[in-house]
């Protein structure tokens, strides 16, 4: 980032607190004015250093490369997956998702292949701030970070849980290494996410608050695996 | 031989025949359930996308058609426009609900029509329907699955009108499109009222169309 852009962004933060506090409170987003200015940072930071990377990556990475990637880093979800479905005391699905670890990481070059979907093994998408949930902790008041994206005070607890957690810091001891795995991991994750900018980009009139509800539901949707409560009447 | 008076007790009761011919047709098509409804409209617009080469180069016109005569129909927009305003629908004079339902109507297509050829290499799977029979409001729930990806789960909500079935809410992974406009059109409302709504909508709607989405 260059001076005047961050200088751009810092103005841009501040002109959003202030401009914020117009809005009207939200019972789920009590810290609008603040998640609104990270909002505007996230927006010039990710448009300028961070989506075209994930742009170029998803436009000339190969396609097998890619996949390799997603798989590699998604059989680490598995096995979170697998420990948060112990925690939710769903055997089933725990079953599952230690098959699909043992499978992909044995017999799936250390999960760059992803067998145990091709056998028909699905994957559980279990994961800690779902646990909280499950459990009845209330997800809290909602938090947009920047770079990082939309997230709740007990989603984001989860998400720390895991990154203490880090199993690679095991396999792989070599610092720099292990930072670029990582680094990549991220350019792919934020890569899945384009198709779902530009959707939010045609529906949205305003993207801050399009994405809040999004995240906020989908999140509620997992934590009941699919079948949520109906949604209160609107008083 | 046919006496005259039969004949004409024919000829004046053929009315009434294609009357109750019409009615039992009626009929059988109302009986297409929601599930069957969704299974079909699903199944006709995925060939269209699998095979419609305009389609596939991304014409907006050809797409925006089929969204109309295949899609639309079997889509409650006032319902939807209703439910996503949310307390202030009662407000809004008769004029300014017309309004809310054109625009957002539009909003939605246009929303549709960017992403309709990304799911070129789609398969869709249907749960079985769990509800009463004379349930009059039901949720018909499909899976889209596409080769190296998670699924996403596609839910649709729909009610009975009169004999028909149509849609006014879709619950993409858990994401209710319906839902997800409330919070949105109540913040234009409390910063411009109803008017605002519109006036926001309809320049959304007027804006540059989006980037021509990419298949891959």
């Amino acid at each position: 980032m260059t001076r005047s852009m961050r200088r751009s962004a810092i103005a841009l933060f501040a002109a959003s607190v202030l401009g914020g506090c117009a809005a009207a409170p939200s019972r789920d987003d009590p810290f609008e004015p603040m998640n609104r200015a990270s909002y505007a940072v996230h927006e010039v930071v990710d448009g300028y250093d961070v989506k075209p990377v994930a742009q170029a990556y998803d436009d000339y990475a190969p396609k097998l490369v890619q996949t390799g990637i997603r798989n590699f880093f998604g059989n680490i979800d598995d096995f979170f997956s697998f420990i948060n479905d112990m925690l939710q005391n769903k055997p089933d699905k725990a079953g599952n998702d230690l098959g699909r670890v043992i499978a992909n990481t044995g017999f799936g070059l250390l999960g760059l292949i992803d067998i145990a979907s091709d056998a028909g093994i699905p994957k559980g998408n279990e994961d800690f701030g779902q646990t909280f949930g499950y459990w009845g902790i209330p997800q809290g008041p909602y938090l947009f970070i920047p770079v990082l994206g939309p997230t709740t005070v007990r989603d984001g607890t989860g998400l720390i849980a895991r990154a203490y957690a880090s199993p690679l810091s095991y396999v792989i001891v070599d610092v720099p290494t292990r930072n670029i795995l990582y680094g990549v991991g991220f350019v792919d994750l934020r890569a899945q996410y384009l198709e779902t900018d530009r959707l939010v980009d045609q529906a949205a009139i305003d993207k801050y608050t399009f994405i809040r509800r999004s995240y906020l539901q989908r999140r509620e949707y997992l934590v009941y695996d699919g079948r949520p409560p109906p949604p209160k009447e609107e008083d | 031989m046919m006496s005259a008076t039969k004949k004409s007790i024919l000829r004046r009761a053929a009315p009434l025949f294609a009357a109750a011919a019409l009615l039992l047709c009626s009929r059988a098509y109302a009986q297409e359930g929601p599930d069957a409804l969704v299974k079909r409209v699903s199944e006709e617009v995925l060939q269209i996308v699998k095979t419609d080469p305009k389609v596939q180069a991304g014409d907006r016109e050809r797409i925006r058609e089929v969204i109309d005569t295949k899609l639309a129909p079997h889509f409650d927009f006032e319902r939807m426009t209703a439910l996503a305003v949310g307390r202030g629908w009662r407000q809004a004079t008769p004029e300014q609900q017309k309004q809310l339902v054109e625009q957002f109507r539009t909003l939605l297509a246009r929303t549709y029509s960017n992403a309709f050829v990304q799911y070129k290499d789609q398969t869709i799977s249907y749960k079985p329907l769990r509800a009463d029979a004379g349930a009059t409001d039901v949720q018909v729930r499909t899976e889209i699955i596409r080769p190296g990806q998670n699924p996403v789960q596609i839910d649709y909500s729909l009610t009975k009108k009169g004999n028909e079935w149509k849609a006014y809410d879709v619950i993409v992974g858990g994401v209710s499109l319906v839902t997800n406009y409330r919070d949105e059109f109540n913040a234009q409302i409390q910063n411009g009222g109803i008017d605002g709504l519109i006036k926001s909508l309809q320049a959304k709607n007027a804006g540059p169309a989006p980037p021509a989405p990419t298949v891959k």
